[in-house]
């Protein structure tokens, strides 16, 4: 018998919720956890599946946080008085997922430590997992998770309801996890796609359990839009390749479905937010049959609503593209001219880029070729700076042709 | 982010090769080397630590048009400056790489002060961005 891998990990949090609320100890109760968890994956192969797994999956991991106090008590025996012996907890109803994902990703953490903490303790992944996701040694992932604990404990926040305001914190740091996977489906960094689709099981599970939160919801459909287009973003030989010139019968027509269909029974609730928007354009994209079927005066007033949202220059960069799209290279230069005042993103490698990719469109090889190369030297990502360096390379060969 | 801090030694710094130190300083600065690793682990931050060996044991390698590649000593012999090692650090921030870089580079040479040896600071490429 082999054990569904899914439940381990949907049981994980639940488990850790249980023996939060009887011991007061973050640090000694995700330990124990993971220790249960082992135990299953050891166990329930030659013994068969419990008949309540998670009920068994508390009692071993209560035992192990037994162990643990006993031994501390003993310590503090030794020092000074005695103490008695707290009981097992029941076990409790309700899901605490939600509960741990909030205290997981405190805003006391940076995102690294965030995510490591949340792939761990609500995911169910093993340190040796996030440390091999995230090209690390074991060890270093070892103390980045326990130095996340220890901020946790010494915030002093205590375990219970979710706080509204901080769900953000959580979306965030489930799109960060989302991103690392995906960016990185390349090459020798192939296993790290197994955190993408970790971070749309954990979204679909805030989606459930907070399914009239519109943001969730966006953030869910944005990270299946996506996702959807992976296989087909990456050429064999490992280069990439720009949304235009994707085979779009290699993309997952049953999540691009599911995105959409979730997008737009989303959007009309309101209030509407950026991961909505987000999943909007995504959604635009994924619905054209072949990229000059794209719909970009939809793109332009999706990016224009996206802009009035939050200020952020990549935003506009975009825009500017879709500006391009629908009025021409010309106009959406003199948009680049006023954008590269704009100290966060002058010089950014994505500015070059864009720029480099409306003087192609404007037949300026010259230009282009120059443009692509400065970005090229720019990029901190090896598959784009091949990319950009065989556009300046083309743009520069059709200046010697001309 | 990934970054690679590269110890540059060079032989027109001020004070001699480290075999010339006073052996108590010698062991205090490898002392200080090993501690520094430790800690960069213990942070969260440590990827990767390796000291190359000297550049009199280098080779410069070239594939020639005869088809037998062409072999030469050291590194570049009318470089004064060779790599002597190198870590790999994963970090939240470009600042916090300089740091890190900062604090190598007043390891202890002789009478302890601080060597004061270039460290060269380059970020690791990465997976790219989202296109969108």
């Amino acid at each position: 018998m082999s054990v569904p891998e899914d439940l381990l990990r949907t049981l994980a949090p639940q488990v850790l919720g249980a023996l939060l609320r009887r011991y007061d100890d973050f640090a000694a109760a995700e330990d124990a956890v993971q220790d249960a968890l082992l135990a299953a994956a050891e166990q329930w192969p030659r013994a068969g599946l419990p008949d309540y797994p998670r009920g068994w999956l508390i009692q071993v991991a209560s035992r192990r946080m037994l162990d643990h106090l006993r031994s501390e008590q003993a310590r503090r025996r030794r020092e000074d008085a005695h103490g008695a012996e707290p009981p097992p907890p029941a076990v409790p109803d309700q899901d605490d997922t939600l509960d741990l994902l909030f205290l997981c990703c405190h805003p006391a953490l940076k995102p690294p430590a965030a995510i490591a903490l949340t792939l761990r303790a609500v995911g169910g992944l093993t340190t040796a997992e996030i440390a091999n996701a995230f090209l690390l040694p074991e060890k270093t992932m070892a103390q980045r998770i326990s130095r996340a604990k220890l901020r946790i404990k010494e915030s002093g926040v205590p375990f219970g309801r979710p706080d509204t305001d901080r769900l953000a914190a959580v979306l965030h740091v489930l799109y960060l996890t989302f991103n690392e996977g995906y960016t990185s489906s390349v090459g020798p960094d192939l296993q790290r796609r197994d955190l993408a689709s970790e971070a749309v099981r954990l979204t679909r599970v805030v989606n459930a359990l907070l399914p009239d939160d519109g943001e969730v919801a966006g953030l869910l459909a944005l990270m299946l839009l996506t996702d959807a287009r992976r296989d087909a973003r990456t050429a064999p030989d490992g280069s990439l390749v720009p949304l235009t010139e994707q085979d779009r019968t290699r993309w997952d027509h049953d999540e691009i479905a599911e995105g959409v269909a979730l997008i737009t029974a989303t959007l009309p609730r309101g209030p509407v937010g950026p991961y909505q928007v987000q999943a909007a354009i995504n959604a635009v994209h994924d619905e054209a049959r072949t990229a000059e079927d794209t719909d970009w005066p939809q793109l332009l007033a999706l990016y224009g609503v996206l802009r009035g949202m939050s200020d952020n220059p990549m935003v506009a960069l975009n825009h500017a593209v879709a500006f391009a799209m629908v009025h021409g290279p010309a106009a959406a230069l003199d948009l680049l001219t006023t954008l590269a005042a704009d100290r966060r993103i002058a010089g950014h490698h994505r500015m070059h880029a864009v720029r480099a990719h409306l003087l192609d469109m404007a037949g300026d090889d010259a230009a282009a070729a120059e443009q692509y190369r400065l970005a090229a030297r720019r990029t901190t990502s090896r598959p784009e700076q091949h990319y950009l360096t065989i556009r300046a390379a083309q743009a520069a060969a059709a200046v010697s042709t001309e | 982010m990934k970054y690679m801090l590269l110890m540059q030694a060079s032989e027109r710094i001020e004070h001699p090769p480290i075999h010339e130190w006073d052996p108590a300083d010698v062991k205090a600065h490898l002392r200080f080397m090993q501690d520094f690793s430790a800690k960069l682990v213990a942070d969260g931050e440590f990827v990767d630590a390796q000291g190359l060996a000297g550049p009199e044991e280098a080779k410069v390698v070239r594939s020639t048009a005869s088809g037998a590649p062409a072999v030469t000593d050291g590194p570049f012999p009318e470089s004064k400056e060779f790599l002597a090692g190198f870590w790999v650090i994963d970090v939240d921030s470009l600042d916090r790489a300089i740091e890190v870089a900062a604090a190598a580079s007043a390891a202890p040479g002789p009478g302890g002060a601080p060597v004061h040896i270039p460290i060269e600071v380059r970020q690791i490429m990465s997976a790219p961005n989202t296109e969108e």
